[in-house]
């Protein structure tokens, strides 16, 4: 069970502290089990061993263990949970070494976009980091909201459009885990999934090399994939415009600008992220644009979200 | 703009061979049902005595009959998805269900299951009982009553057209933003959604008005606070909850509508909007409706365990401060369904130890109810065995619970189906056993014969068994990460554990089977089940002390109370003096008389939904001017109760005394 089988600080922490949670209840589960069964042996009408007593409804030492013993776990699993809250806050930095690889994440309609301002690389539904180091994430979405969630790595946070999350996540050695949403978002909810991969410093230097290689995303392409759309293969980037995340985290916001303050956070200007097809047309937009069928023969979903597809996707994609 | 506003030939269900099956099921149902009572030509005796009574005792079995049909559908959408999902196996198309189908499934089957089912299961039992155990005529506001059961019935008939005409909501039965929003949910199924909680919701507000007024102020003389059954006592907390928990869901469900229908920002990505504003709305409404849910059953437990062990309730101060606790601190702990929206670290411990904190109450509940059965002697019966159950399975529940309050753990299960098994452990053994426990109990005060024990027992194994095949599974998908909501899936470990989840369905499914057998064969077999003494569990309180089925005006004299269990007192102090048969020693009792508001209002409140739904503003208009109208008319009737005489009581006496002395009527 990915939960329990952790492969990384965070997620074990975490199921640490459920362990010890369920070990301090279990002073009162246990009573209560074995009471019922005592209750019902003792006093079943027949065949009783015990003695009837119809009156006997309180007991000041009884009343003083049922109220005492509960609330002393209580307070005993609250500091516990107060300490583990701090301690594990998804927007607190892991203590290592080296510091953490910086990734920006951008939630798409049934994809995940990565951005690595460092390395100014790309990639879609698949996150490449050194095992070694910690993962510093930012999250917002270009869409609806959305739960990231790594299971084997630990903890889940929310993204959501015009917002920013962090989280801190690290992995304990290479390896392949699935990441997910898990906040329902659509007929696509089922299948955004994306491969977080722990690989070694240098199987990560060799990946952001051979990204480097590739063609940056274009306006373009990132217009097509914030369409509603699944994504067959992960895609990776060699570069994507500008500061990307605040752009897209920005045109939610709205802002009017006024005299003294200009449109710093329109994002249709071209010097930005430029136009794209020369037009002139903002690369970005609010308003929801058509879906683009390009004639692959997309799976057309029926239902409520008409129009919008699911669309097996063709380019080259490999590693 | 037409005259039809969105509806078109489109809305009709052609779009899926499920959807059209699932539509001709409802308007054959329905087609059934009227051509039943035409041909034996029932109307005028079910507009007059049920539609339009202001009964308490008939307004809740209708409540009670809504929730049971209710059941029957969102329970066959439960097993559509279990069965979906047990072959969910594969990237896309695996399984039979579009997705687009199995979003409307979770939506509706968590919007009926919460709306539809288990509030007028606890909504019908809190009428029938209360008055009669503090010893009340009526409640306070009898019309106000028919008026809440025919907007909850409005809701319900919403629901069904939905099925029919026009899709459901696919974002869930919590409808979050911005998901919920014109731009990315378009349909009318949102629409449906905001509306029939609309309608419900202000039926559940009223509702609770009403018994906070009738437990305040309608207790029988003696009555003191401290004297009142355990089951009153919850139901003066759900009613409180109601009345300060959904006015932030009408609120919420009221903006979201604003949003789509005229074009506001609250919730939107964009200009402004803030989809944070909903969470925090919502569950300021959803964490005190878990209790609302929770606190009738509590009460039907201490009363059942009470008679069925032969002894007064052990710790029944303990019990009433923790039935307020809890009520109290379900408005502290909302922020625990969104601990992974990024709050503080000091935010989310706030809110996880308050979320614990109810655990203690919770806990002195389950103890107190143990020794109470402590020195009993204890008859098994079939309400017991649903308490029983409850005890050891909500403790299950209770310590997942307490797992989800810790943010930490929460980060980790967090929206999968180990959340979806937490809250079906919570409701499943609380609500629903509470409710079945509670219905069997008073099932003989308010027919005059008891339920089969046979098919009861049946019905009881299946619905446990059952409930522990189909979730605990559930709990371990969670710890495999599984998410809730899932239509297919690509992880080929889950499924083993989906397809045990789909066997646990099935025998929930034959517990139901069983219930309704249950139903017919005591109805068949009336004559040996019937109960001729009004008090066929050697009962402690004192709705047990008058007639069943009780007479409209519930008391032929008010009872004057003296302590607590008032009717057991009685009995074993030998004080249950026969009652004047003398029509010289009693009063007239005024009754309301039948109106014709509740049910108009309900179908005319109905229309008004379905109008809004679908922009059909003239319609709208007119049954919204209806609605409005009818309420101000109203207040210009001046014939509203009709006297019972002295001579029907003194009768009616007659046949209390022959029943004690032991003699058939």
């Amino acid at each position: 069970m990915p939960l329990i089988d952790t492969a990384g600080p965070v997620a074990e922490a975490n199921r640490d502290l459920m362990f010890i949670a369920l070990g301090l209840m279990a002073v009162v589960v246990i009573p209560v089990f074995i009471l019922t069964a005592l209750v019902l042996l003792r006093y079943r009408a027949g065949h009783e061993h015990g003695k009837y007593r119809p009156e006997w409804n309180f007991s000041g030492w009884l009343e003083a263990l049922i109220w005492g013993i509960p609330a002393l776990i209580i307070v005993a699993l609250g500091v516990f949970l107060w300490n583990g809250t701090h301690r594990l806050d998804p927007y607190s930095p892991l203590p290592a070494s080296s510091p953490p690889l910086e990734v920006q994440v951008i939630g798409l309609d049934w994809k995940w976009l990565f951005l690595y301002p460092e390395q100014q690389i790309a990639s879609v539904d698949r996150l490449v980091f050194p095992a070694d180091r910690p993962i510093a994430l930012s999250l917002t979405t270009d869409a609806n909201m959305m739960s990231f969630f790594i299971p084997r790595l630990g903890s889940q946070i929310y993204a959501m459009a015009g917002m920013e999350t962090k989280l801190h996540l690290a992995a304990d050695g290479n390896g392949t885990f699935l990441g997910r949403n898990t906040q329902f978002n659509g007929i696509g909810f089922s299948r955004q999934h994306f491969d977080a991969m722990a690989v070694g410093e240098d199987d990560f230097a060799a990946f952001v090399d051979k990204a480097k290689a590739r063609e940056p995303l274009s306006s373009a392409r990132y217009r097509q994939l914030a369409l509603p759309s699944v994504l067959e293969e992960p895609e990776i980037y060699g570069g994507y415009p500008g500061d990307h995340f605040r752009q897209v985290m920005m045109k939610y916001k709205n802002e009017v600008p006024t005299p003294d303050r200009p449109d710093e956070n329109a994002l249709s200007t071209e010097d930005d992220i430029g136009s794209v097809d020369g037009s002139g047309h903002p690369a970005f937009s609010v308003e929801e644009e058509a879906p683009v069928d390009r004639g692959d023969g997309p799976i057309t979903v029926s239902g409520p979200q008409k129009g919008r597809k699911i669309e097996p996707d063709v380019e080259e994609a490999s590693e | 703009m037409t005259l039809l506003g969105k509806l078109s030939w489109d809305a009709l269900p052609f779009y899926s061979v499920i959807a059209f099956i699932a539509a001709m099921v409802v308007v054959v149902a329905a087609l059934l049902i009227a051509g039943i009572i035409t041909w034996y030509w029932k109307w005028p005796y079910l507009w007059k005595h049920w539609f339009t009574t202001q009964d308490h005792k008939k307004i809740g079995m209708m409540y009670i009959i809504l929730a049971f049909a209710m059941l029957a559908r969102a329970f066959i959408e439960a097993m559509m998805m279990r069965a979906q999902q047990a072959f969910g196996l594969g990237a896309e198309s695996a399984g039979y269900l579009p997705p687009e189908h199995f979003n409307q499934l979770f939506t509706t089957h968590g919007t009926l299951m919460i709306f539809f089912v288990a509030m007028p299961l606890l909504s019908g039992l809190i009428n029938f009982v209360v008055p009669l155990q503090i010893g009340a005529r009526d409640v306070a506001f009898p019309l106000v009553n028919l008026v809440s059961l025919w907007l909850t019935w409005a809701g319900g008939f919403l629901m069904m057209v939905s099925l029919v005409i026009g899709r459901f909501a696919t974002g869930g039965w919590s409808g979050y933003p911005p998901f919920t929003e014109l731009s990315l949910s378009p349909g009318v199924g949102v629409d449906y959604w905001i509306w029939a909680l609309m309608l419900s919701g202000i039926g559940t507000t009223l509702t609770g008005i009403n018994f906070v007024t009738t437990i305040w102020k309608m207790r029988a003389p003696g009555m003191t606070l401290m004297r009142m059954p355990l089951f009153c006592w919850t139901s003066l907390c759900t009613a409180l909850l109601m009345i300060y928990a959904l006015p932030p869901l009408t609120v919420a469900t009221g903006l979201l509508a604003l949003d789509r229908y005229a074009g506001f920002h609250f919730f939107t990505n964009d200009a402004g909007g803030n989809v944070m504003h909903y969470a925090n709305l919502f569950w300021l409404f959803g964490h005190p409706e878990v209790y609302i849910l929770i606190l009738p059953a509590f009460g039907v437990f201490s009363e059942v365990i009470s008679t069925f062990s032969g002894k007064k309730l052990f710790g029944y101060t303990s019990l009433v401060y923790a039935t307020m606790c809890i009520a109290v601190l379900s408005f502290t702990v909302w922020l625990h369904h969104f601990f992974t929206m990024g709050g503080t670290a000091d935010v989310n411990a706030f809110f996880g130890i308050m979320t614990m904190v109810i655990a203690v109450p919770t806990g002195v509940k389950i103890f107190d109810w143990l020794l109470t059965m402590w020195g009993g002697r204890i008859r098994l019966t079939v309400p017991m065995l649903y308490s029983l159950a409850f005890i050891v399975t909500f403790v299950l529940g209770g310590v997942s619970g307490v797992l989800l309050a810790i943010p930490p753990v929460d980060y980790m299960v967090h929206n999968t189906l180990f959340l979806v098994a937490h809250f079906h452990n919570m409701l499943i053994p609380g609500t629903l056993f509470g409710m079945f426990a509670g219905i069997h109990y008073w099932f003989p005060k308010a027919t005059g014969f008891r339920l089969d024990e046979k098919w009861g027992r049946r019905a009881f194994w299946f619905w446990v068994s059952g409930f522990y095949v189909a979730f605990m599974p559930l709990y371990i998908l969670g710890l495999m990460g599984m998410p809730r909501r899932m239509v297919t899936y690509e992880v080929e470990a889950w499924q083993a554990w989906l397809i045990a989840a789909a066997i646990g369905a099935i025998l929930i499914g034959l517990g139901i089977a069983c219930m309704f057998i249950m139903l017919y064969v005591s109805i068949r077999d009336r004559g040996r089940l019937q109960d001729v003494t009004g008090d066929p569990w050697d009962g402690r309180t004192l709705e047990w002390s008058i007639t069943s089925p009780p007479p409209e005006w519930n008391f032929d004299e008010v009872p004057v109370v003296t302590r607590r269990d008032e009717w057991w007192y009685r009995k074993q102090n030998g004080e249950m003096q026969q009652k004047s048969e003398d029509p010289g020693d009693y009063e007239p009792i005024d009754v309301p008389k039948w109106s014709l508001i509740g049910p108009s209002l309900g179908m005319v409140g109905t229309a008004f939904g379905f109008a809004m739904v679908w922009h059909v503003w003239w319609l709208a208009i007119l049954t919204g001017g209806i609605l409005v109208s009818m309420m101000i008319g109203r207040a210009f009737v001046k014939d509203r109760e009709r006297a019972i005489h002295t001579e029907i009581i003194a009768q009616h006496a007659r046949l209390w005394n022959m029943a004690q002395r032991g003699e058939h009527p």
